[in-house]
């Protein structure tokens, strides 16, 4: 299976990482051949067979709805970039 | 050209928990930035999220109510996109097997009709924070204390053909989350926020035309002005010979006008993954049971009864029983009133007008429903008139006194009900009008006749002081001037 060069562009955008156009061509035969490793998988049949939503065979266990959580704001905000009044501040995001 | 009108509605329901749906950090409003947001919500590298069994229950609680089927075997997925207030990158959600699967909910419309609005399935997921982009040098500003909060997310089936039948279905959904006290159903805090899919056919067409969605909608009137800006919007875009774009827009409730936020096909690629930190949760019998037993008493089933044990009419049955807690006012007030009809009246009229006047929620209301019982039986045993009672309703709303007992007294606005006294008054008023006596008396129209009984309660009133009981004068008048 080959992945296009289109198919990189959108899941660079998608991932928001920076792909400039020297490493597209190199991408482009790196990933095919992931994709082609995965792609003999097709060869098992699973047909009836249910897809696997977690390797284990276990169940989820469940917590009580019981505050057990403190604030610890000022060591989480001691290693964010920026702060002010309480918030984490971020570039500015704009819809 | 005439048109269908076809509209669904996503619904974000956020879960009355004490705390986050993966986390045991507490969900209390009003609390200062960021102090409500743990590793977890931070999704700090390492951290395992444990979800709350609480938000199960009350999941499946609503699936119980809408007549669903409850998922045995709930999975988390991961949601993928990058927003800030949304630390992870994803949201943990359920994308193939949700808690809640199909269901329905009847909506009754103000001609009668009931109209069925499917539901598709209800999922849980986890809330993303708050940006502030005010103020901040530029920047925008972040709160993750909602990061977490549960929500469960309803689905509709594109059943809805109106705003009426849409807005219908979102007041019901809130009167159903609200009684089974599963969500606060604050709209204005965001605890229920509604996304609404429309799309026109042409009438009677089979094909559906291409959808927008116009998001976190979050009143009941901001909704109904989307849908009808929405329709017309569409509209003048086909039968230009133009053609829809898929893609979610925001509406401007204030200004009444609304703006594409992003189209669908780009970039808006989701990439769902199984989550790989949480196990399938299996819900048993057992579970759904205790949800079961948890169930109050549902909307449809309150009307009905306040039709039955209050005789209100339908209309008035409907109003009281939708709201939970404007319910459960108005059963205190009957208690306390003696007359269920006249509690009905004066909570749907002078309570609700003024509520609405100082912006509160039934919870915010200054008066109790004890104080306001109290207050209607004194109407009812005629020791208040209904102008007086208004007077005594304003001094407990005020907080001058706790008590409408005490206002009658302090402000002197009882009625005199004494006939003994009121018959002095009425032939004591009589023999200075001696010639509208002889009018009255003279007059054959019994319906002119009344309207001249008008003319003796002026005098009345003001020889009693105001206090005098209008009904009982009313009685004394009709018998001394007939005889």
């Amino acid at each position: 299976m080959s992945i296009s060069r289109e198919d990189i562009e959108k899941v660079a955008v998608l991932a928001r990482i920076r792909v400039d156009d020297a490493q597209i061509s190199a991408l482009e035969s790196d990933l095919g051949n992931i994709l082609n490793l995965v792609d003999e998988l097709s060869a098992a049949d699973t047909e009836n067979i249910e897809p696997l939503s977690h390797p284990l065979d276990a169940v989820q266990r469940l917590r009580a709805d019981e505050v057990t959580e403190t604030n610890r704001r000022e060591a989480f905000q001691a290693i964010a970039p920026a702060t002010e009044d309480g918030l984490y501040l971020v570039p500015r995001v704009i819809e | 050209m005439q048109w269908d009108i076809v509209i669904g509605l996503e619904i974000h329901v956020q879960l009355a928990t004490k705390t986050k749906i993966f986390s045991g950090s507490s969900t209390a409003f009003g609390a200062g930035p960021n102090t409500q947001a743990s590793a977890i919500d931070l999704a700090m590298p390492g951290t395992l999220p444990v979800p709350n069994e609480q938000a199960f229950r009350y999941a499946v609680m609503f699936g119980l109510a809408v007549d669903a089927e409850i998922g045995r075997r709930s999975v988390f997925d991961h949601k993928n996109y990058f927003y800030p207030d949304l630390p992870r990158g994803s949201q943990i959600t359920q994308m193939d097997h949700p808690i809640v699967g199909p269901g329905f909910v009847d909506v009754d419309l103000a001609d009668g009709r009931r109209k069925r609005v499917r539901i598709h399935h209800a999922h849980l997921e986890e809330d993303a924070g708050k940006s502030l982009h005010e103020d901040y040098h530029g920047m925008t500003g972040i709160d993750l204390n909602r990061a977490g909060t549960p929500l469960i997310e309803v689905v509709t089936e594109p059943d809805m053909t109106s705003a009426e039948e849409a807005v219908g279905f979102a007041r019901k959904l809130h009167s159903l989350v609200t009684s089974l006290g599963i969500c606060d159903g604050d709209m204005s805090q965001g605890s229920l926020r509604f996304d609404v899919n429309i799309s026109l056919k042409p009438k009677g067409s089979d094909t559906l035309g291409t959808r927008t969605e116009t998001k976190n909608l979050n009143s009941f009137r901001y909704m109904e002005q989307a849908i009808a800006h929405e329709v017309e919007r569409q509209m003048d875009i086909l039968e230009d010979g133009g053609q829809v774009v898929q893609e979610t827009r925001l509406y401007n409730g204030e200004r009444d006008e609304s703006r594409s936020m992003r189209t669908k096909e780009e970039a808006n690629d989701y990439r769902y993954f199984p989550c790989p930190d949480l196990l399938p949760v299996v819900i048993d019998d057992a579970f759904i049971q205790s949800a079961r037993d948890l169930l109050p008493e549902l909307p449809d089933d309150r009307k009905a009864r306040f039709k039955e044990q209050y005789g209100l009419n339908d209309y008035d049955a409907g109003l009281l029983s939708a709201d939970a807690r404007l319910a459960a006012f108005f059963e205190e007030t009957a208690k306390h009133g003696q007359d269920a009809k006249l509690a009905a009246n004066w909570v749907l009229g002078e309570f609700s007008a003024w509520l609405n006047a100082e912006d509160k929620t039934v919870s915010e209301a200054p008066i109790t429903g004890l104080q306001l019982g109290q207050l209607v039986a004194r109407i009812a045993d005629n020791t208040v008139s209904s102008s007086g009672a208004k007077k005594v309703f304003e001094a407990l709303w005020n907080g001058d006194s706790d008590n409408a007992d005490a206002v009658i007294e302090s402000q002197g606005l009882k009625q005199v009900s004494d006939t003994g006294a009121l018959e002095k008054m009425v032939d004591d008023v009589l023999a200075e009008m001696p010639d509208q006596v002889a009018q009255y008396q003279q007059e054959q129209d019994p319906k002119k006749q009344k309207k001249m009984l008008g003319g003796f309660m002026g005098p009345l009133m003001k020889a009693s002081k105001g206090q005098g009981n209008p009904k009982l004068f009313n009685e004394i008048l009709v018998r001394k001037l007939g005889g």
